[in-house]
């Protein structure tokens, strides 16, 4: 019972840590319909500021917050200097020209960095376990992470939901055109949201660096995840994102945790062996697969594309 | 409207040219290597040519093309690994269990439009790779190397480098043509119809979801069949081919080249492999360079290599 | 675009051009990692193996030596094509490198075939010690499951009864977790494979090894992932209840991000920096000297003895290396002083040596580095050799 509990959290964290960057993603991709593999990179970046900024100031939490801003920062850029001149067009030049500044910023990274990788050391308090139940104990990183994106996710919502820019956003994500005939400064709204987005992954970056390693690279992976992600919960929709990244945290966890015991139970050992780990590893691409054959535009889309 | 003496078709028929003509040189200058590369460049051209079909001309954005080359792959490794050398069997069997495994997920992936369609063949791809990386007996994510290539009638040797440089040539070349037919018949008019407006075609008569899934299923034939030309190419076949980066690749190069063109995935195959190979030659950092070659392609080069081309023709003109 | 496309192909063209053969100088083949997030490695070897040039003169038997490095961006497709490439077209004398098993086992047939001289350098598939062996391959490194197997041993040593085996589900990783296997005698309470290269978390792996009541956890994670996996065993509150053995998870490059992390956890290997030979101390003294800041590791010591292999039946056969059966007599002999101490080859090419027991402490300099402590096992002979039909 203690490891199901465990595991569970492990799950939820991995899910809300996976939210920060679907929903970044989800953000753009609904509002500027953008295809951003480049969002892995911002990742990346976020981590690598916050390991310098972190040794620079001797303070674990005031380099976060610069690495953040930082992180924001190259967004922007990268917005007004690239994305704004693709929007409108083909997804497929998308794919090309965000998988050129994957290639740009990985490389950019070892010139600047080195290959070696970075680590970012926790801080004393948070470094220790601690006890959440009688009998359970927890890291207490893992804990604070995921108060942090509870509070993001927080912020989110109260921001798409309760303010003007969170109304131009939900109406850019269900029509563009015509929140532009609104007279609304489109330019500005779309480097916000695109610096927002960047921010949001930087913050997942950061918050994964003292648990990863920073390496180049390391956003590659996680990247598809969010687009998976992004993709289960319909894109442009928040909601759906946060849905969608705790069922594939879960999912993914507690698939690892549990799928090769209930395997071993049906299969021969050796089968199972060989099967289980296959099988965890495809079990999210599985889910998509069937969410999509079952809704094809995922489970809460957003507009009317 | 003469068929004037154009960039494009300069640069297409020189392109033409030097790969027919490529075994001369390497024969005579003795760099075996160069034909070594180049017929890993025609195979994924000829890749590049297949997911043009279905990406170009049929408007279906595939990310998970690169599947097709591992199972074209995996057909002949696994069969040759069993003792089953004979190209006769290994090759049709490559085909149909490329144009099987694309019948499935063709009909489960055509009910999803745009991003959707990137994102579940991105699915369907990724859960083959972990299916080949789990397959112990074949290696696993190590590979199966081939010890013999597939075996042929008394003249074709696929062993013999120039050979079988020819047998990929003309492979490609025949695909080419396929396409080019293919795009230019009532099947091709009703797949490029439902590209630009899929609701009118339904609309006057076209079941579109039929014509598309048929394409789908030959392009994802084609391209088992550079399969099965790059497990003999390599003698080896692993799991990594059928990566999403791979798959990432193929786009790439259609792109770069100029989609829905005939010969546009060929240059871009060309383009980026040669490009590849000359920058990181120069230098460890290329991807600095390459990067941002692409953006700029992007940015600047509408409609790619073959865009670049076609607009230096009528600024020419005017 | 079309201009750089062309000056791209002239860039090939050239540099693939006259390049034809003479025994004026002697060429090596590397192939490594150069690019992506496992560069590090790669650069290690280079260096390593740059190093012993440099010890030479950057002659062999009074001939120049010329060494070309390919990057294979650890794809093993890649690996084979730069292989051919260093065949076909620079007609090198010897091929050096290999991190990974997969690229290797992609690469061996062109190098096989044109019975071209290997030295593997670091990758160790069990197939290449058994049924693959061949007579113009050598490594300089192990098999797979040799340093598991030691580790496994000195478990027994410390009377460890139960252990809960974790690593990467891929051949390499399979290999290691069943090399504890078969030399621990206690019980092996569980195993999880995680995927890989993409996970990167392994919260719920270190749960079920918690859960699982078992002594101690042995681990196989190199590279980043033995990063994480130290940072991640710590956070969970695992470090100091849980002993943790481990196999190539922690290194000199590695443990710069390990920190503390690393203290006290265990490793066993073929090498460590502090190996008290002669040979050694230069090694490590001017590896140090050369490349400010930066330690050699267990994959750069191969290197440097890969170098030196060759550099041994270049020397035996005065540099006439065209006579391939002398060649492989004088590499088989292994006649020169490897930085590890004894080394001599099995009939499969495959090291006979020592493995040690590694410890990490805090050095004069009070940097974290790698200790030797003890020798856990001496002349250890992979168990893969019956199967290699060279006797």
């Amino acid at each position: 019972m203690t490891l199901f509990i465990e595991q569970c959290l492990n799950g939820l964290q991995f899910g809300l840590l996976l939210f920060l960057l679907a929903a970044g993603l989800t953000l753009v991709f609904g509002i500027m319909d953008l295809v951003n593999l480049a969002h892995g990179s911002l990742y990346m970046i976020g981590a690598y500021f916050a390991a310098t900024f972190a040794a620079w100031t001797g303070s674990f939490v005031l380099g976060a917050i610069l690495a953040l801003l930082a992180t924001l920062l190259v967004g922007m850029v990268v917005e007004v200097v690239v994305m704004r001149r693709i929007y409108g067009r083909d997804h497929l030049d998308h794919v090309l020209a965000t998988f050129g500044l994957i290639l740009f910023f990985d490389e950019a990274v070892r010139l600047i960095w080195g290959p070696a990788g970075l680590s970012l050391s926790l801080p004393p308090w948070l470094s220790a376990p601690v006890q959440i139940l009688p009998g359970v104990n927890y890291s207490a990183y893992r804990l604070a992470v995921i108060v942090v994106t509870l509070a993001v996710a927080g912020f989110l919502y109260v921001l798409v939901m309760r303010t003007r820019i969170g109304m131009l956003i939900r109406a850019g994500a269900s029509n563009r055109e015509m929140v532009g005939a609104l007279g609304v400064n489109i330019k500005l709204l779309y480097t916000l949201v695109f610096g927002l987005g960047a921010a949001l992954a930087g913050l997942a970056g950061l918050m994964q660096a003292p648990i990863l390693t920073v390496q180049i690279g390391m956003g590659e992976n996680i990247v598809i995840l969010a687009f998976v992600i992004t993709v289960i919960g319909g894109i442009g929709s928040i909601r759906g994102a946060l849905v969608a990244a705790l069922l594939v945290g879960f999912i993914d966890t507690l698939g690892r945790a549990f799928f090769p015991d209930i395997l071993r139970m049906l299969l021969s050992k050796e089968a199972a062996a060989t099967l289980a780990p296959a099988l965890s590893s495809m079990l999210i691409y599985l889910l998509m697969a069937v969410v999509l054959v079952v809704k094809p535009e995922g489970l809460f889309s957003a507009g009317n594309k | 409207m003469r068929p004037a003496l154009n960039f494009r078709t300069i640069v297409t028929v020189v392109l033409i040219a030097a790969l027919v003509l490529l075994p001369l040189y390497t024969g005579l200058s003795g760099n075996r290597f160069l034909l070594t590369l180049f017929t890993r460049i025609v195979i994924m051209a000829l890749a590049a040519v297949s997911l043009n079909l279905m990406l170009g001309y049929g408007g279906m954005m595939s990310f998970g093309h690169a599947a097709y080359l591992g199972i074209g792959g995996y057909a002949v490794g696994i069969l040759a690994h069993e003792g089953v050398l004979n190209g006769f069997v290994q090759w049709p069997v490559a085909l149909a269990a490329s144009a099987l495994f694309a019948l499935v997920i063709g009909a489960l992936s055509l009910r999803t439009r745009g991003v959707y369609f990137i994102m579940i063949t991105l699915a369907f791809a990724q859960m083959t790779y972990y299916t080949f990386a789990g397959l112990a007996r074949y290696g696993g994510d190590d590979g199966l190397t081939i010890y013999k290539r597939s075996q042929f009638v008394a003249p074709i040797d696929l062993s013999n480098k120039t050979q079988f440089y020819y047998i990929c040539l003309a492979l490609l070349f025949g695909a080419i043509y396929l396409v080019w037919r293919l795009t230019n018949s009532r099947f091709g008019m009703a797949i490029q119809g439902a590209r630009s407006n899929d609701i009118r075609m339904r609309a006057i008569g076209f079941p579109t979801y039929r014509y598309r899934l048929v394409c789908f299923v030959i392009a994802g034939t084609l391209c088992g069949l550079a399969g099965a030309l790059l497990a003999n190419q390599n003698d080896f076949v692993s799991p990594s081919i059928m990566y999403w980066t791979r798959s990432g690749d193929l786009i790439i190069m259609v792109v770069l080249g100029g989609m829905a063109t005939p010969f546009g995935p060929v240059i871009g195959a060309v383009a980026l492999l040669v490009l590849e190979e000359a920058l990181s030659g120069i230098t460890e950092y290329w991807q600095i360079i390459l990067g941002p070659l692409l953006l700029l392609v992007v940015l600047f080069a509408r409609g790619g290599i073959d865009g670049l081309l076609a607009r230096a023709d009528s600024k020419v003109r005017s | 675009m079309r201009k750089a496309l062309l000056a791209a192909s002239a860039a090939v063209l050239l540099a693939a051009g006259p390049a034809a053969a003479q025994q004026k100088t002697i060429k090596i083949g590397f192939v490594s990692t150069f690019s992506g997030p496992t560069a590090v490695i790669g650069n290690d070897m280079r260096n390593s193996f740059e190093l012993a040039l440099d010890h030479m003169g950057r002659k062999m038997g009074g001939i120049p030596v010329e060494v070309i490095y390919e990057d294979d961006g650890q794809k093993p497709d890649v690996g084979k094509q730069k292989t051919e490439k260093l065949i076909e077209s620079d007609k090198v004398d010897f091929i050096a490198g290999y991190i990974w098993s997969n690229v290797l086992l992609a690469s061996l047939k062109p190098i096989v075939d044109s019975k071209t001289f290997l030295v593997i350098a670091n990758a160790g598939p069990s197939q290449i010690a058994g049924e693959l062996c061949s007579p113009t391959v050598f490594s300089t490194s192990w098999n797979n499951d040799q340093t598991p197997q030691a580790m496994g041993l000195y478990m027994n040593q410390k009377g460890v009864k139960s252990v809960f085996l974790i690593g990467p589900n891929y051949a390499a990783g399979k290999d290691m977790l069943a090399g504890v296997a078969t030399t621990f005698k206690g019980q092996v309470v569980g195993q999880e494979l995680t995927t890989w290269p993409s996970q990167l978390d392994f919260s719920a792996e270190l749960a079920k090894a918690k859960a699982s009541g078992a002594e101690a956890v042995f681990v196989f994670y190199p590279g980043a992932a033995g990063v994480q996996f130290l940072n991640q065993y710590a956070a969970a509150g695992l470090k100091g209840t849980i002993p943790l053995y481990t196999a190539f998870t922690i290194d000199e490059l590695s443990l710069p991000l390990q920190k503390d992390n690393a203290i006290g956890v265990p490793g066993a290997q073929e090498w460590v920096n502090d190996l008290p030979n002669d040979q050694n101390k230069k090694f490590v003294a001017d590896y140090r000297k050369k490349y400010t800041g930066l330690r050699p590791t267990y994959y750069g010591a191969q290197a440097y003895d890969a170098a030196q292999l060759i550099n041994s039946a270049v020397v035996a056969t005065k540099g006439k290396l065209d006579d391939k059966d002398t060649v492989q007599k004088a590499m088989e002999k292994a006649d020169f002083k490897s930085i590890r101490g004894d080394f001599k080859f099995g009939n499969n090419h495959v090291p006979i040596q020592n493995f040690y027991l590694q410890d990490v402490v805090k050095d004069a300099d009070g940097q974290l580095s790698l200790k030797t402590v003890a020798t856990i096992v001496k002349a250890n002979q992979d168990q893969h050799h019956d199967k290699c039909p060279m006797k």
